[in-house]
């Protein structure tokens, strides 16, 4: 073999192991996916089976009948915990990425007293784990009697998001050349018109990701939820997927059918948004 | 179109001053360049003429309109910057019309106006695409166009040149005065390269650690620069400077050598000044190769040892040792030398500068 053969074996050779490892990557990232699925729809003899029924011999529906169909049949209130979810991620993903936009612009722009170490602040509040601030919210909600409200969960995710969108949202920011805003200025622009007309679309992206980012993590958290949440008034999906356990069983078949329920709402949105985060629109602004 | 006016302008970061009272009066239609080393606070100047920068002291006039706190939509201005900071979001046609689309005005207008400005830019062609599918000598154009739309009293052009390459520097160059020529306005044009200046420019003001060391024609500051700092920045290549003592008539340098003390500044001298000496190029060749300037030649002839030679084609610049250094001198209707070759170089020293050691002002009277 000369050598152009042998380079062209080695590289084919290469690009089948990519493929290989790729393969096993994704297979350890999307298995848990597909078990919920899958378990959602095999009877609980088949989810409980050891060793594992690997390939499903039934599939139903029924978790899924069950779950919409009323009190006492087996269903849960799942209308009202996707309203509640709903209502308090999209309200509080909103908050956050207004507050995160303000912030996260000033910490791009603007000089202030004090700067790196607000945002050295900002960042370690994220070092503190969730859970161990339930115990203290949980009081001082129930003081404020805002307990089982939308309101309170809505504060938490607020407060839990903000650190991360002004940090993420500052970087975009920081993209955009600030001779930009400039240019608008002198084309006639207020401060504020610069920033709606040309910052803002142009760092839109990065807020959008920090949009699903937030609004991910508001949809998803169980941790706090569960101890600021009492009744269907406030109770979130997560949250709802203690329904399926009793005293002394676990409805299996049924939470993973609710956790598909889940997953939909944000799987779709991350699809419409992820078009939009096309990085790199700010090339040809300037020089190139 | 407009004047513009600086008065006693100063800008100051704490207790740092990078601007220290400067006055200008730019005429209406004047194009003023100014150039500077980078640091020297020609772009602080021009940006706190557009409004972008707080101004400590001082006061600019636009038109005779005083401007020191007005934002800079407020200034009737435009700006070209070096990035050319196009909106990439937008059709180059969008950009040419943002100022006045943020004016509101009416859709026949605008097109009007985009239409007039690509039209003397010749940007027809491009209106549809975005600033990222330009080539740079577009999104220059584009830059200008811009700037041209909004039919301003000042044009300020932040070193728009400077991120091309050189051929088509040298092209937009003839393209910023032609549309000069057309547009008749009022600019002031910062660069860092004496060439750009000296080509665009009706004036010039040089600028130096934040103050202006000298303003004048191209033709002034090449021919009578007043500080020995203006002397060594204008002209390409640079003049030749070197520090020497009068001594009796003469110029007694470091290394013991002497020239004639030029006669044109020999009233203003005594013996024992300290001076520098300057000497451009174009005044030091080798003998029967320079032009000569015509009456009051005082030419000194000296025999110099080549140390390299730089064939340009129709000239060549030869490096001689004088001094203990090497003396730039352009050699006209070139002949081949090389390095070591001791060559009779002629000296014309009417053409000769003399600067105070000191001061570093000019020593002519």
């Amino acid at each position: 073999m000369d050598q152009n053969s042998l380079h062209r074996a080695g590289n084919k050779a290469l690009r089948i192991v990519h493929g290989i490892g790729l393969f096993l990557a994704m297979l350890v990232i999307c298995l848990p996916g597909i078990w919920i699925v899958l378990s959602s729809l095999r009877p609980t003899v088949e989810i409980m089976a050891k060793p594992p029924v690997w390939i499903p011999q039934q599939l139903s529906l029924d978790a899924y009948v069950a779950m919409f169909s009323g009190v006492g049949k087996g269903g849960i209130p799942v209308l009202d915990y996707f309203r509640n979810s709903l209502i308090i991620s999209v309200t509080s993903t909103l908050i956050a990425i207004a507050i995160g936009m303000a912030g996260g612009y000033a910490f791009a722009r603007y000089r202030f007293h004090a700067k790196s170490a607000m945002f050295l602040g900002l960042m370690l509040t994220r070092t503190v784990p969730g859970i161990a601030l339930s115990l203290p919210l949980f009081f001082v909600f129930a003081r404020l009697g805002i307990i089982d409200t939308h309101f309170g969960l809505i504060l938490v995710y607020v407060a839990l998001n903000v650190p991360f969108t002004i940090w993420l949202i500052d970087g975009f920011f920081r993209q955009v050349p600030k001779d930009l805003a400039e240019a608008a200025q002198i084309d006639g622009c207020t401060r504020w018109q610069a920033f709606w007309q040309v910052e803002f679309p142009l760092a839109g992206p990065g807020i959008a990701s920090a949009g699903i980012f937030a609004f991910l993590t508001s949809w998803n958290e169980f941790a706090l939820a569960s101890q600021l949440t009492r009744s269907i008034n406030s109770k979130t999906l997560p949250v709802g997927l203690l329904d399926y356990t009793a005293e002394f069983t676990i409805d299996w078949r049924g939470m993973c059918a609710l956790a598909v329920v889940m997953v939909i709402p944000a799987l779709t949105l991350t699809f419409i948004v992820q078009k939009h985060l096309v990085g790199g629109l700010t090339s040809g602004a300037v020089k190139g | 179109m407009a004047t513009v006016s600086l008065k006693n302008l100063t800008k100051s970061y704490g207790p740092v001053a990078v601007v220290h009272g400067i006055d200008l009066e730019v005429a209406d239609r004047e194009f003023i360049a100014l150039v500077g080393p980078s640091g020297c606070g020609k772009s602080t100047t021009l940006r706190m003429i557009a409004g972008l920068e707080a101004i400590s002291d001082g006061v600019i006039e636009i038109g005779g309109r005083m401007v020191n706190d007005l934002p800079p939509r407020s200034r009737n201005i435009s700006m070209v910057f070096q990035s050319y900071a196009l909106y990439p979001h937008m059709t180059v046609r969008e950009n040419l019309g943002f100022s006045l689309k943020i004016a509101g005005a009416a859709k026949e207008e605008m097109d009007r106006r985009v239409a007039e400005a690509s039209g003397i830019l010749g940007l027809d062609q491009l209106l549809d695409r975005r600033p990222s599918q330009l080539s740079g000598g577009q999104r220059q154009r584009v830059a200008m166009g811009r700037a041209i739309v909004r039919d301003p009293d000042v044009f300020l052009f932040d070193e728009p040149l400077s991120n091309l390459d050189a051929k088509l520097r040298t092209q937009m160059r003839t393209e910023i005065k032609k549309l000069h020529a057309k547009v008749k306005s009022t600019v002031i044009y910062v660069t860092h390269d004496q060439v750009e200046a000296m080509t665009l420019a009706d004036r010039i003001v040089i600028m130096r650690d934040g103050f202006i060391e000298q303003v004048g024609t191209p033709d002034e500051v090449f021919r009578r620069p007043q500080t020995r700092f203006v002397a060594g920045f204008i002209g390409s290549p640079p003049m030749n400077l070197h520090e020497a003592v009068v001594d009796d008539g003469q110029l007694l340098f470091a290394s013991g050598e002497k020239l004639p003390l030029p006669s044109q500044f020999k009233a203003n001298v005594e013996t024992g000044d300290k001076v520098v000496f300057g000497l451009r190029p174009d005044d030091i060749y080798p003998t029967g190769h320079g032009i000569s300037s015509g009456e009051d030649v005082d030419v000194h002839q000296v025999e110099l040892p080549v140390t390299v030679t730089e064939p340009l084609g129709n000239e060549t610049l030869v490096f001689a040792e004088f001094n203990g250094s090497d003396w730039v001198s352009r050699m006209l209707n070139p002949k081949p030398l090389k390095a070591g070759d001791r060559v009779k170089m002629s000296l014309d020293l009417s053409q000769a500068h003399l600067f105070s050691a000191e001061t570093g002002k000019t020593l002519r009277g």
